[in-house]
């Protein structure tokens, strides 16, 4: 009984001094957030992203250039993707988001549903070396990042070049592993059957064109190993799973770069997309961040990020200020992207669900 | 409630009180589990299911197209009425945001639904035309095609049969008569049965491997047989995961059991164990077998030696003696077990999602991608109602053969 009591009292104790400390704690924050609040009353950006290592890469080359021009700050928040706390945000009229890193498929459907602000294209200057459909009406790419297919040069002396031998059983024999999907796969079907890099969507797009490209995947359907993870890809190349392998670019640069493990990118029928910046409707500090959107898309910003993470600029004017060693391993360096098919994301949000369905019904029989 | 008067002559009606107070307590000592059990479990597993029929997203967003509708006799192309109420109707689900959620609705039916919507939505947005019909006519062809309205007629309807019949690859037809979907885009019906073929087998393995093994653990004398327990016990405690992934570094082509055989020379190219039926297999009887096992020694633990013996003192063959008198009296151990098995197995998700193949696909991993991916809510609700159906309809059977009340699960 005595014990019990005397451990009730030493917890007692504690909370009340804890919590002492912590409101101490509470109210300097407090007044250090109120200097800093009213020192950059309108010039802290706050930033949305995917976090993780682009984050970081573009915390030192967008975030920090910015703010030694101009003082503004950063905060950084991150999220998974999709739009229900931006609207939720927009239809309480409370906006606490001046910026958003944003995949291609919510930047589109943000767009049209008036959830971004328009953004003036001319405000960056001449756009001519742009990508195609680099700059949207309300977002501007931040960076190109695309799936490929890896081998490992330890094990495949003849390298493979073309999306053509990645289908090519006889030739190179073992799994191939791909992402456990229809998207891209369905793409280098067509490519691999003979559809020129500019066609596959409206090729895809006919019942006869899916037959096809469903027709090509299973001739090498009993080979494939299907992996959901980015990280699983370099994973099974690594334990020699499969001989080949659908990967995102970054991932295979990191684990070249940082494993030091001895894999090679095959470039042919690349299959690219954008990430995006987009500025939200109801932002605070719009006339901020539409400054910032200029400036991360100018050539040397662009240039800039490669050095921290192997994602291109989504213009060519930044290709000659990037190192000629570091070049080699982006998407868009004219060596890499001879054969490129932009990711349509109006199209597998009509048919992803359609062309699912047909893939489960395909792989399974 | 008045404390009860002293009853002098009311000993039945005080027995009775005291049995109503005795169920009382015990009601509420049993209370907060319930109210746990419904708040956590039967809630949502019923909220879940409830989706499966219900439709709000095209009659919550857009009332009066849904309203506009109902009045259509579903032949030929639909009147002006309907086409302002849909141009309504689109401005009024992209001001409350609920735009996104009716164009996914639809594409559910149709590919390209979607962007028929979202195309439909810009444009009606800028305009206030005098009359609706022949500026959609003009807009898309696909607003002049009767199937369109038809679909959004259904769409609109709640509940609906749709997201039951797609979980069983059937769909109404344009005529009103259900029919199969076509076969390319059939996965779920072949699904259930692969799920329960798989079930099956792995339930039979149980028992052809646990069998013998809880028979060891259960005639052993104490001292080994308690080691013995140790090796079913560690990995029953194990987590499901580090089970499947330990599974996954020895099947693997460059594997532990590969390099093994390859190095002895009793093979001379990787067996293929992982990626395929194989791997499921092997996983799945791994990671299950402890429940066969533990119900089987359960009830061979309680079996009297002395049957056995007076069997084979009346000179019956040992074999005879076993088959005869001693496994039936292991029965109602074998029924849990493969009760505990198979029902288990059905549900099973990440054990076939990561020794398994494009081929191998449970219920459960579909459930999963309509949940996650294709966020078809009501699809997924229809695909665990059946999985719920059926585990129900096998709980009968099982127990109208074997009688659930004489199986002992230890």
């Amino acid at each position: 009984m005595k014990s019990n009591r005397s451990v009730t009292g030493g917890s007692g104790m504690l909370p009340g001094r804890t919590l002492r400390r912590a409101s101490g704690i509470a109210a300097v924050c407090a007044t250090l957030s109120l200097v800093s609040a009213a020192a950059y009353a309108a010039e802290t950006l706050s930033v949305v992203t995917f976090g993780g290592a682009y984050e970081n890469a573009a915390k030192k080359a967008y975030f920090e250039p910015f703010t030694a021009k101009t003082g503004v700050q950063f905060s950084t928040e991150s999220y998974d993707g999709g739009l229900a706390k931006l609207q939720a945000m927009e239809q309480a009229k409370n906006t606490t988001w001046d910026l958003i890193d944003l995949e291609t498929n919510d930047a589109i459907t943000a767009c049209d549903e008036g959830l971004l602000k328009k953004f003036d294209r001319k405000s960056i200057g001449n756009t001519s070396d742009f990508l195609p459909g680099s700059i949207s009406d309300c977002a501007v790419a931040a960076m190109v990042w695309s799936t490929v297919f890896a081998y490992d040069t330890s094990k495949l002396k003849d390298a493979p070049t073309t999306i053509s031998d990645f289908f090519d059983l006889k030739k190179y024999p073992g799994k191939r592993g791909l992402r456990k999907s229809p998207k891209v796969a369905m793409e280098w079907a067509l490519i691999a059957d003979g559809v020129a890099p500019k066609d596959v969507y409206k090729v895809l797009g006919t019942p006869a064109g899916v037959d096809r490209a469903f027709k090509k995947l299973d001739t090498i359907k009993p080979n494939i190993v299907w992996w959901e993870a980015g990280s699983q890809a370099p994973q099974l190349l690594a334990d020699g799973a499969v001989v080949m392998t659908q990967a995102y670019n970054g991932r295979i640069d990191d684990a070249v770069h940082k494993d030091k493990k001895p894999f090679k990118v095959v470039w042919d029928a690349q299959v690219y997309d954008y990430e995006w910046w987009g500025i939200p409707t109801g932002a605070k500090n719009a006339d901020t961040a539409a400054k910032f959107i200029v400036s991360a898309s100018q050539p040397q910003s662009y240039a800039d990020l490669t050095k921290y993470i192997a994602y291109a600029p989504p213009r060519k004017d930044a290709i000659p200020l990037i190192e000629k060693s570091r070049l080699a391993d982006l998407p868009t360096a004219p060596a890499n992207f001879k054969r490129p098919v932009q990711i349509d994301a109006q199209f597998w949000a009509d048919n992803a669900d359609s062309i699912n369905k047909r893939s489960h019904a395909s792989l399974t029989q | 409630m008045s404390p009860p008067p002293a009853a002098p002559f009311g000993g039945r009606a005080q027995f009775q009180r005291a049995r109503r107070k005795a169920a009382l307590q015990a009601l509420l000592l049993a209370l907060p589990l319930l109210v746990f059990l419904l708040a956590t479990f039967v809630a949502p597993i019923a909220q879940l299911l409830a989706r499966s029929v219900e439709n709000p997203e095209v009659s919550s967003a857009m009332p009066q197209l849904a309203h506009a509708l109902q009045g259509w006799n579903g032949t030929g192309l639909p009147d002006e009425q309907a086409f302002a109420a849909l141009a309504g109707g689109l401005k009024q689900a992209a001001d409350s945001g609920q735009l996104g959620n009716v164009a996914r609705r639809l594409n559910f039916y149709k590919p390209e639904f979607r962007s028929l919507m979202m195309k439909t939505s810009r444009a009606v947005r800028s305009q206030t035309p005098p009359a609706w019909k022949p500026v959609l006519l003009d807009l898309d062809p696909r607003w002049g095609d009767a199937n369109t309205w038809q679909l959004l007629r259904r769409a609109a309807t709640s509940p609906t049969p749709d997201y039951l019949l797609n979980a069983v690859d059937a769909k109404v037809a344009q005529d009103g008569s259900v029919v199969s979907v076509s076969a390319d885009s059939a996965i779920f019906r072949s699904a259930f049965s692969r799920t329960i073929w798989i079930s099956a087998t792995v339930t039979l393995l149980c028992l052809l491997f646990g069998y013998p093994v809880a028979y060891l653990l259960a005639n052993l004398p104490a001292k080994q047989s308690n080691r013995l327990m140790l090796l079913v016990i560690v990995p029953f405690w194990t987590s499901l995961l580090v089970r499947t992934t330990a599974w996954y570094v020895l099947l693997q082509p460059a594997g532990v059991v590969n390099s093994t055989l390859l190095h002895f020379g009793l093979i001379s190219h990787p067996l293929p164990l992982i990626f395929n039926r194989t791997g499921v297999l092997i996983g799945m009887t791994h990671i299950l077998l402890p429940y066969m096992i533990l119900a089987i020694y359960s009830v061979m633990k309680g079996v009297s030696p002395s049957y056995m013996r007076a069997a084979l003192s009346l000179g019956a063959h040992p074999a005879t003696a076993f088959m005869r008198v001693y496994v039936p009296q292991t029965l109602p151990g074998v029924g849990a077990g493969v009760f505990l098995v198979f029902v288990l197995a059905l549900g099973y998700y990440i054990t076939p999602a990561l020794l398994g193949g494009a081929g191998d696909e449970m219920i459960s991993q579909l459930i999963a991608m309509q949940t996650n991916e294709q966020l078809n809510w009501g699809l997924a609700g229809a695909l665990s109602l059946y999985l719920v159906v059926f585990t129900a309809v096998f709980y009968f059977i099982f127990n109208r053969l074997v009688g659930i009340d004489r199986l002992r699960f230890g």
